[in-house]
């Protein structure tokens, strides 16, 4: 017997594997990926590197040294010529924009009758900048009117973060939550694709052995049962495969990409964690930085990874057998795929669901009443708990009994939606003919 | 231990339908037995029951003089009406595979197959893909399938249909070669002509029961009625003959041709009557033909089923 199944799951591994779309989807997917990142990066550095130049005309006394190009935003500066001038030339040049800064007696007077034209609403980034600029200047002189020094000021200007620690004492660091989150999301997320790209394939594959009559031959020699389970993980093998395989040359190709670009990954992510800090004194800031760097990949590090993935192989597993003996019930209850429409909703639903209140509610709360619900009901356990599961088991973390509970739920759901899925299979792969309604279904169930 | 397979009061619903009711049935050992009936009488439930695709709800069935279990799967070919192939796979590839499924090693399988392929002469299709071949050409490559693990109990659902009359006939021979070779034979089909053909015994199955079975000869006998087809070189008028032939027996269907003094007509006799009509006509006329009409498996499946109808 399970000599059959064996046989089983290698034709349904090799149809799968040796099918031409399967082939070509392997092989374009990581080039597709890594093709999607690379244009990402470009089209942002273009986008990042398109100036915009605003002509300043400026009657004023003020801001003579303030207005210095800063990321994607330069000036020019007019002198001498009227407002209706420098429009028409600003216009002429094809300039963003122009700032007008009338005469005045005070900066405050200044600043309240200066004027930004453009030709259309103005960026939001632009209007942004300026206004900094006009604040800095506007604090400032209200700090000198008070009597504070421009030295006491930039003091006074450095950004305050909190220390944080938990309770057993270890430092730890804003935004870990939602890092952790977001990893245990990730595999969530993965589980999500997976079982959807391959749920469907069988069935397809299921759909197809109906369409090409070939189903009664085969259920001659082997029980219903044993061809779905075959089908199921013969499936599930090439889409392990296939991972694999993305993995390993969507990273061979990344790192090829970066090395012929002379992209250097370390530098932009250490861009973007600078980025608060930018501005202010940055020498004074690099020493904290760093520090919170090792923070940062302390608590990656204390991730309890082995947790996580055996955790993850459980629900992926579970979860995959639940979702794809439903998909292959559907396969057998319809005679094509048109008609599967009506049926796949359902199942979708539930996996939406799981991601999107993983990541409203679980990313802010890992372990509230919603979190803990969603991991608990089995359909969508599998995201949900491994959302949760990156802040560990015990305190801080995920209780055990909701562990063991969960486990212990999607394994009794398994069970029972597994043996109903193969009854539907058992009656639709033999009925031909009309699309059944719900409530045909629920009959085949007692047949 | 006459019997391949016996059933007994085998009884299966789906729902309200009810599929086959009560039916029992004694399938002789080597021989070929029609199970015969209109579109939707419960034969392909039957044949699942067998197969084990699906299962009774009352009534016990015997293989070989056990009950039927899992391992007699291995002992049993079917091939199914709706039959196919996967259609991207190669035939070679596939056949083996269906093989192994039925418990063949994959030597002996590869062994048997190509010995059929030689036989059918359609060697040369090994690698070729389903989808590349003809109807005909798949349903001959489900032929082989169905047969190549030499099962005791074949299981044939129209076998015949997608088949040219050549290679019908080809299927057909090595049917009876089958039959020879001592494996006994189900042919389930609603096509009479081939069951007069190859049928030995045959059971009538009709909205869900059984309504007539036994060996297909004694059938016959107990279907005919007495009917003759008579014709007669006359010596004299053909009028006048006919005229006092129907006072005494009841004349069917007539047919006179003046010129060549030849009259044809299909009578009801009274049973054991024959000798002396014959010696009666012999007076009047030389006697071309006399024969007893024998009903056709097709007339006996119409008639019965109407009076079936007819019954309630």
């Amino acid at each position: 017997m399970t000599g059959k199944l064996a046989l089983i799951i290698k034709r349904e591994y090799l149809a799968k594997v040796r099918n031409r779309s399967f082939i070509v989807m392997t092989i374009l997917s990581p080039l597709l990926i890594v093709g999607m990142i690379v244009l990402i990066a470009y089209l942002t550095k273009i986008n990042d590197n398109e100036a915009r130049v605003v002509s300043v005309l400026n009657e004023s006394g003020f801001f003579q040294e303030q207005f210095r190009p800063s990321q994607g935003l330069s000036y020019v500066h007019f002198d001498g010529i009227s407002l209706e001038q420098a429009q028409d030339s600003t216009n002429a040049l094809e300039y963003y924009g122009l700032l007008y800064l009338p005469k005045g007696g005070t900066l405050e007077e200044v600043a309240q009758a200066a004027y930004l034209y453009t030709k259309e609403n103005p960026n939001t980034n632009v209007t942004q900048t300026l206004e900094g600029v006009f604040q800095q200047q506007l604090r400032q002189n209200r700090l000198v009117q008070l009597g504070v020094s421009p030295e006491q000021f930039s003091e006074v200007e450095r950004p305050f973060e909190i220390n944080l620690a938990t309770f057993d004492g270890e430092k730890s660091v804003k935004g870990i939550n939602e890092i952790k989150a977001f990893i245990g999301g990730a595999f969530g997320y993965a589980i999500m694709m997976f079982i959807i790209i391959y749920g469907g394939f069988v069935m397809r594959s299921v759909i197809e052995e109906k369409t090409s009559r070939i189903i009664e031959v085969i259920i001659s020699s082997v029980k219903p049962f044993q061809l779905m389970l075959g089908k199921i993980i013969g499936t599930s093998l090439a889409g392990i495969t296939q991972f694999i395989i993305w993995i390993f040359s969507a990273s061979i190709l990344l790192l090829l990409v970066l090395l012929f670009l002379d992209i250097d990954l370390g530098a932009v992510a250490a861009q973007t964690s600078m980025a608060p800090g930018m501005g202010s004194n940055v020498s004074q800031f690099s020493g904290t930085m760093s520090k919170e760097m090792i923070l940062y990949t302390r608590e990656i590090i204390n991730i309890p990874w082995i947790l996580l993935i055996g955790s993850f192989l459980i629900y992926f597993i579970l979860g995959y057998l639940i979702y794809s003996s439903i998909y292959a019930a559907i396969g057998a209850a319809v005679d094509n795929e048109t008609d599967t429409q009506q049926f796949i909703f359902p199942i979708i639903l539930p996996l939406m669901l799981a991601i999107y209140v993983g990541f409203f509610s679980v990313f802010n709360n890992p372990h509230g009443p919603i979190a803990v619900g969603f991991s608990l009901f089995p359909l969508t356990s599998p995201i949900v708990m491994l959302m949760r599961l990156p802040g560990g088991i015990g305190e801080g973390g995920v209780p055990l009994w909701q562990l063991l509970l969960s486990i212990a739920l999607l394994v009794v759901t398994f069970w029972g939606i597994v043996s109903l899925a193969a009854k539907i299979y058992r009656v639709g792969i033999l009925m031909y003919g009309k699309r059944p309604t719900y409530k045909e279904l629920f009959k085949w169930l007692r047949y | 231990m006459d019997d391949i397979l016996v059933a007994e009061n085998v009884s299966k619903t789906y729902g309200n339908y009810t599929a086959l009711s009560n039916i029992s049935l004694k399938i002789p050992r080597n021989c070929i037995y029609g199970l015969l009936g209109p579109n939707g009488a419960g034969k392909t439930t039957f044949i699942r029951i067998i197969n084990q695709i699906t299962y009774q709800d009352e009534g016990r069935i015997w293989f070989n003089g056990e009950p039927l279990a899992p391992k007699h799967i291995s002992l049993i070919g079917y091939l199914p009406e709706e039959r196919g192939l996967y259609k991207s796979m190669k035939v070679g590839e596939q056949a083996l595979y269906l093989a192994q499924l039925k418990g063949l090693s994959k030597q002996e399988a590869k062994r048997r197959l190509k010995y059929w392929f030689e036989r059918l002469d359609i060697g040369d299709w090994w690698n070729k893909k389903i989808q590349e071949l003809s109807k005909g050409m798949a349903q001959k490559i489900q032929f082989i399938v169905t047969i190549l693990h030499q099962p005791k109990l074949l299981i044939f659902d129209e076998p015949f249909s997608g088949f040219d009359p050549i290679n019908a006939n080809i299927i057909k021979d090595e049917i009876l070669q089958l039959k020879e070779q001592g494996t006994s034979i189900i042919f389930s089909t609603h096509r009479m002509e081939s069951v007069e053909e190859l049928c030995e015994y045959i059971a009538l199955i009709h909205k869900s029961e059984k309504i007539l079975d036994g060996r297909l000869s004694d059938i016959k006998k107990a279907y005919k009625n007495n009917i003759f087809n008579v014709g007669l070189q006359l010596k004299e008028d053909g009028d006048a003959l006919l005229h006092m032939l129907n006072d005494k027996f009841s004349i069917l269907s007539s047919h006179y041709d003046k010129t060549e003094k030849q009259l044809d007509f299909r009578v009801q006799l009274p049973s054991s009557h024959t000798a002396e009509v014959l010696a009666e006509l012999s007076d009047h006329a030389n006697i071309n033909h006399f024969e007893e009409t024998i009903p056709s498996a097709n007339d006996i499946f119409i008639q019965t089923v109407k009076d079936k109808d007819h019954d309630g």
